[in-house]
């Protein structure tokens, strides 16, 4: 017998070979003179002994799968989760308590916090509330802005899903250039407001900031080159082997299942239910926006993945439409006992400078009420409830987490898939623990 | 694929005359068209409803505490509302004591279009119970579990009420209530300590150790604590 290495591969992979010539998975048995022998079936895995025992599996709360703190207690039969319990509550820092402590605007600082992926969609979001809770009604440049910041925000947050989500499956091309892809979009949102993940970027009755005079172009230049990085992650997985038998028939959602678990977003979406709040209760003038809502049609992990893989094109087709339409004209409202008058008229007119120091030592004060508005968040319908008594603080402010909806069904939707198959089903309800634990 | 789909469309109970959804504008403060439910509601259920406000444009119901299962489950079944999709469920306490703790349901009726608030108040001193909608929308389960853990509230026929957000010890109390402190109840050294002293087996509930061996193969002063009903080790 040779004993190169070269030798021993032919030998093991000839023995390994089927009647086509095709290779063939075998176990390595040797015989005593150290030359493989080919085993006709593996070993039987019938035994008595093995079968009815459930194990405990403890998923996280540091595994790099669960996207952030989330930790599942799984019992397994085999490979197979046969219960499934979450634990969240590992990044709870009470936002909504420290909430009632602080004033509307010194709220949006939290904002960015907690669906860090998605900060200039919360922001506006919070901005929206509040300012139905004051009874605001912003400018036409301002609406526009904001509709360019929640899909810009839209897209990170799906590109980042994207990302992460093909690591999890065992892709890690598409991750870089949605990286690259998500740096371009921060970049903007930098020049825009000067920060790139938390941006704080609306104000109640305007935003923090007019847009620079690159950034048009700088959008333009996006828009034209976004879809083709779109369509080269399509072609790389979208009929990938691989992607799809890992993704196709896992945590299958009816329609009706959906609706009742309170699925939003692309989790709904996919299951065959268009629902979008930004069409069936619009906001920010999104019903005069030309654009698709992507359905899917069997609910499974597949369909998420390209329910968000169109909803990235939408939402460029939007952003070309705020590009034609951006109106000349103030961004921000023109009443200054909501919103900070301009620090030159601050100095210089008494007035702005009263108002000034009314709003910088006590804060605006919308009058007794309450308003809930939801938006369109990548991650499902976001909505901000707050309750105001008067005061220049809410008494209560509360957030509806899409993604915390969404995840409680988690146990729903594992259940009965292998262990493996957890990872994409979690990865697939683009979770984000910032959110989640609030 | 299945080549006979046909996607749920919300409003599609309105028919295809009914105008489209536009972004409300110039909304009043108070007043204006109230939610259809609302008198469908009074209809439906006499006595029941105590109030509707419609503020910001937005329709809140208030309803009796012991109905609200009954007035929720015939929202969500009757053909002509089907409030199919449970937005939230959360609670407010006001600053001032003496005002009743609200619990809120936000619903939403796809098919049309609808958004409607159903509030129950407790009055100070009363109990703090209200019917769990478990049983209705399965979305309830952990938006109610994180009420319960935030306020207290006792959402009965929940099948799992346990504390969500805060872990099943936590001993300072409801967070979100008024009376409890920002900075919350205990120093932060005695916060550590109670980290410090809690046993590996407060991380799992009873029903997690007793799936299959994991109990039997505890060792045995963890088993003995558990046997005894004592989890943290204080």
């Amino acid at each position: 017998m040779a004993t190169t290495k070269r030798t021993v591969d032919v030998q093991l992979s000839t023995t390994g070979m089927d009647a086509q010539g095709r290779p063939q998975r075998v176990p390595l048995v040797v015989d005593e003179s150290g030359s493989p022998v080919a085993v006709d079936a593996p070993p039987s895995m019938d035994d008595p002994d093995l079968t009815g025992e459930h194990m405990l599996i403890n998923m996280g709360p540091q595994h790099p799968a669960t996207h952030g703190v989330l930790r599942l207690v799984l019992e397994l039969d085999g490979e197979t989760v046969v219960r499934c319990i979450p634990h969240i509550g590992y990044l709870h820092c009470g936002f909504e308590k420290i909430g009632e402590y602080r004033q509307y605007n010194q709220i949006i600082p939290w904002t960015d916090r907690e669906d860090y992926l998605n900060s200039p969609g919360n922001n506006v979001a919070f901005a929206l509330g509040a300012e139905r809770l004051f009874g605001i009604e912003i400018t036409e440049r301002c609406k526009v802005l904001r509709v360019m910041a929640c899909e810009l925000s839209r897209i990170i947050s799906h590109l980042v899903w994207l990302g992460t989500t093909s690591i999890d499956i065992g892709a890690f091309t598409p991750f870089l250039w949605a990286f690259q892809q998500r740096e371009i979009v921060y970049e903007m949102l930098e020049s825009w407001v000067g920060a790139r993940l938390t941006t704080s970027m609306t104000r109640v009755g305007g935003m923090a900031a007019d847009i620079p005079d690159d950034f048009l172009p700088k959008l333009t230049a996006f828009i034209n080159t976004f879809p083709n990085v779109v369509d080269e992650i399509d072609r790389v997985i979208t009929r990938n082997g691989i992607w799809v038998g890992r993704t196709v028939g896992l945590g299958v959602m009816s329609p009706e299942e959906a609706v009742n678990y309170g699925l939003s977003g692309p989790m709904v979406r996919a299951s065959g239910v268009a629902f979008d709040v930004r069409k069936d209760f619009p906001y920010l003038d999104y019903e005069t926006y030309d654009f698709d809502v992507p359905v899917g049609t069997n609910g499974d992990v597949y369909d998420r993945f390209l329910v968000r893989m169109e909803e990235l094109r939408q939402s460029t087709r939007i952003l070309a439409q705020t590009l034609k339409r951006l109106p000349d004209g103030p961004v921000n409202i023109d009443d200054h006992r909501t919103i900070l008058p301009p620090k030159s008229k601050a100095t210089s007119d008494m007035e702005s400078m009263i108002h000034h120091f009314k709003q910088v030592m006590e804060g605006p004060r919308p009058p007794i009420g309450e308003a809930y508005v939801a938006v369109e968040s990548p991650k499902g319908e976001k909505g901000y409830y707050m309750v105001s008594d008067g005061s220049s603080k809410p008494v209560r402010w509360r957030i509806r987490p899409p993604s915390f909806v969404n995840l409680s069904a988690i146990p729903r939707m594992v259940e009965g898939h292998l262990l493996s198959d957890v990872i994409a089903i979690n990865a697939s309800i683009d979770i984000v623990m910032g959110e989640i634990d609030r | 694929m299945n080549n006979g789909f046909t996607p749920v469309v919300a409003g599609s109970a309105l028919g295809t005359s009914a105008a489209a959804p536009t972004t409300p504008k110039n909304i009043a403060n108070r007043g204006g068209a109230a939610n259809p439910s609302v008198d469908a509601l009074r209809q439906a259920f006499t006595g029941v409803v105590h109030r509707a406000d419609v503020v910001w444009g937005e329709t809140t119901v208030i309803v009796d505490r012991t109905r609200v299962h009954d007035v929720i489950e015939w929202l969500h079944d009757d053909a002509s509302q089907k409030y199919d999709y449970l937005s939230d469920v959360t609670a407010v306490e006001f600053r001032d004591l003496e005002q009743a703790v609200e619990v809120v349901w936000h619903l939403r009726s796809l098919p049309y279009r609808r958004f409607l608030r159903v509030k129950v108040l407790l009055a100070k001193g009363a109990p703090m119970e209200v019917p769990s909608v478990w049983d209705i929308y399965k979305g309830a389960d952990w938006l109610e579990r994180e009420c319960y853990d935030m306020f207290g509230i006792t959402f009965v026929g929940h099948p799992d009420l346990r504390r969500l957000l805060m872990w099943e010890q936590y001993k300072e109390g409801f967070p979100l209530r008024k009376d409890f402190p920002l900075r919350g109840r205990f120093s932060r050294s005695e916060q550590l300590r109670q980290a410090l002293a809690a046993n590996p087996e407060a991380r799992y509930s009873k029903e997690e150790l007793s799936i299959a061996d994991a109990f039997e193969d505890l060792p045995a002063d963890m088993r003995r604590r558990l046997g005894t009903g004592e989890r943290t080790g204080e």
